[in-house]
């Protein structure tokens, strides 16, 4: 009796991340990490914990406070031929670096006529839910999907955290990822064979018949937890984890869309402006009639991320919302 | 001339006034160690950044302010709100995210704002205030006041671009605004050697004309006569000063920290340079506080934390349905 059985490691979304730091530092000498306390200290979220000691400060290099200027130094550098992961800590302080990542890295290649492209690889942690206010928990990556000429990460699994970063070193491109910082701890096991994610195609990660959930990052885990509950109420929800928020796979979407015929767009950004009126008008543009009912959001509050616990709390999209809010949805459809 | 009161012999002001000086570092100290306590029995979440250490900058320094002075500070700034006068209340209601919180429970720890006292916050993007007090001298400047603004930061600010902004533009046009380093030798675990190519923060300053000294940190007396030095240089209309204060931050930089950038030899250094420990050792050999004065005090602090606690034990919730105030005026 002869069992094949895939390797697997228990290991954390951190870990998968170090993992893949440490992996392309082995393959490719041009790769070095770069940021606020990546060596001595470990890094903010003990992301490159260990980094130093194993490959030295020339390649796990500390930086001052200064974001613009170790941002667009980054870029240099992979101008001139390295393979820069530059560490922001969080997206909160990459705002001083907005000028580089948009005037630099995101407009280079188009403004030399195609000569000059910025294969640099910025990571930052996002997102908020520890209680740190108004000036450290804000999502900010819709945002940045904004801009033409980036692609724009957003991890919400172990595999994706194993293995992004390595598509992402391999774009020509700059290439920016985020990190929701409640994820750094999420436990699993994933697969030890190497797995070459791509990074253009969200991904449907349940299936389900009666409304689609498309969301990323953070949004992902509660999610799940939400069509969880539903299922138990005979509501069979499907979930779709974007995985990138530029380029955004409408195809996948719309495919959901003609397939359930409802939707909510679960977003810890901020709803004017943000990626889920994005997501909302490719819909309406693309799949309109195929819609049973109105394309439904659930996002951050409009305010300033405040302290206080339930304040918080009550800031961002839950599971408890979530659930209600699929409901509402099925109940408007009855009415 | 790096001002240190037992090399300059700098007098002992009278015994109300130093009394008073070493109360406050007691308050500060004994109030932050209450709430790493409270931090870990989770009444206090979020940031929780320690000035345990660097007392006698805050104190030293406001002392020689007015009261229409303003003041900004870092995310480690319960020192300085006790020290510009903040209740222990109104600061440990914010941190339990109470209403009756001096910031309504919207801000925390790193968040404290007072306007009664000009006291503008608790800002916690490091060097995101610096133009701010540029900004509000420029203000009493073009209203006529001789006022000044404060501004505290941590040596890790000198790497960003807004402290070189605003040193030249508050040269440029002779802003009243006193600039104090707080020089701990440590931006988080990022060791000042590894930071700065020149490490006498102090003598940045004069590239941009703004004048400068550096001063003990772990003195009080130095530091007192050292900000009445800059603030009677910029209430005469010389421009702006930086003040560099050499300190030392005893625990960790938040409340999550390895300390793995730092030798325990080097902490247990500096802990006997301590601004408390040595101060009183200067009263007690000048005869100025005895051992009854000096429990006298401890009381005293113990009984206004206590009354602190109980006050944010008791406060109240913002209510749900005002999630969304205060995000515009009207
Ligand atoms: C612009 C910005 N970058 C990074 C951070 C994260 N951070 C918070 S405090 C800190 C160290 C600051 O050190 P320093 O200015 O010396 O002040 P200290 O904490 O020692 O008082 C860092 C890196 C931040 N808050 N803001």
């Amino acid at each position: 009796m002869l069992e094949v059985q895939q390797d697997t490691i228990e290991t954390t979304y951190r870990e998968a991340i170090r993992m893949a730091i440490r992996e392309a530092m082995q393959n490719d000498e041009r790769v070095f990490l770069m940021g606020e306390d990546v060596g001595n200290y470990g890094g903010c979220f003990a992301v490159s914990m260990g980094l130093l000691e194993e490959f030295g400060p020339e390649r796990i290099r500390d930086t001052p406070l200064s974001e613009s200027a170790f941002v667009g130094i980054g870029i240099g550098a992979a101008l001139a031929g390295m393979k820069p992961i530059v560490e922001v800590m969080t997206v909160n302080f990459s705002l001083l670096a907005l000028d580089q990542i948009m005037n630099n890295a995101a407009t280079l290649l188009h403004m030399s006529g195609g000569l000059f492209n910025v294969p640099v690889v910025i990571r930052m942690a996002t997102g908020g839910g520890k209680q740190l206010a108004a000036q450290h928990s804000h999502s900010l990556e819709g945002w940045y999907a904004h801009i033409p000429g980036l692609k724009v990460l957003t991890p919400a699994t172990l595999e994706d955290a194993r293995w992004m970063l390595a598509a992402a070193l391999e774009d020509p491109d700059p290439v920016l990822i985020f990190e929701n910082s409640t994820l750094y701890n999420k436990k699993g096991s994933i697969s030890t064979e190497v797995n070459k994610v791509n990074i253009d195609k969200a991904s449907v990660v349940r299936n389900g018949k009666d409304l689609s959930i498309i969301t990323y990052g953070i949004g992902l885990s509660k999610s799940l937890e939400a069509a969880e509950i539903l299922k138990n109420e005979g509501i069979d929800v499907e979930v779709i984890d974007l995985r990138i928020l530029r380029p955004l796979d409408t195809e996948t979407i719309i495919q959901s869309v003609k397939k359930t015929h409802r939707v909510l767009i679960v977003d810890e950004g901020w709803r004017s402006g943000g990626i889920s009126a994005e997501i909302s008008a490719r819909i309406n543009e693309n799949a309109f009639y195929d819609l049973d009912t109105p394309v439904s959001r659930l996002c951050g509050e409009e305010v300033p991320m405040p302290y206080a616990k339930h304040l918080e709390h009550a800031s961002v999209p839950q599971i408890e919302t979530i659930v209600k809010q699929c409901k509402n949805i099925l109940q408007h459809e009855r009415v | 001339m790096d001002t240190t009161s037992k090399d300059l012999k700098i007098q002992l002001p009278e015994k109300e006034k130093a009394l008073d000086l070493l109360y406050q570092m007691i308050l500060i100290r004994r109030f932050e160690e209450r709430s790493a306590a409270l931090y870990t029995e989770q009444k206090i979440r979020g940031f929780l950044h320690l000035y345990i250490g660097e007392e006698a900058v805050a104190v030293g320094v406001m002392d020689a302010l007015s009261k229409d002075d303003a003041v900004l500070a870092t995310y480690r700034e319960h020192g300085h709100a006790l020290a510009r006068g903040m209740s222990a209340e109104s600061i440990m209601a914010e941190m339990y995210g109470k209403v009756e919180g001096c910031s309504r429970g919207r801000g925390g720890s790193m968040h404290l704002f007072d306007k009664a006292l000009k006291f503008y916050g608790g800002n916690a993007i490091v060097g995101g205030h610096l133009p701010l007090a540029v900004g509000m001298a420029l203000a009493n400047k073009m209203q006529g006041k001789n006022h000044i603004a404060v501004c505290f930061f941590g040596e890790g600010a000198v790497a960003e671009g807004e402290f070189h902004e605003s040193m030249n533009l508050a040269a440029l046009w002779q802003l009243p605004v006193l600039f104090v380093c707080e020089n701990n030798l440590y931006a988080m675990g990022t060791a000042l050697e590894i930071s700065e190519s020149e490490m006498d923060i102090y003598k940045k300053a004069a590239s941009y004309k703004v004048a400068s000294s550096p001063v003990d940190g772990m003195d009080v007396l130095a530091v007192q006569k050292a900000a009445k030095a800059a603030v009677d240089y910029i209430k005469s209309g010389k421009g702006p000063y930086l003040l560099e204060a050499k300190t030392y931050r005893f625990k960790a930089h938040s409340m999550f920290d390895a300390q793995l950038y730092r030798q325990k030899s080097e902490v247990e250094e500096w802990k006997e340079k301590g601004p408390i420990v040595t101060f009183t050792e200067r009263l007690k050999a000048a005869q100025l506080l005895d051992d009854d004065t000096l429990s006298n005090i401890e009381t005293r602090v113990r009984k206004e934390i206590e009354h602190a606690v109980q006050f944010a034990e008791d406060g109240n919730l913002e209510p749900l349905e005002d999630l969304k105030k205060f995000v515009y005026s009207t």
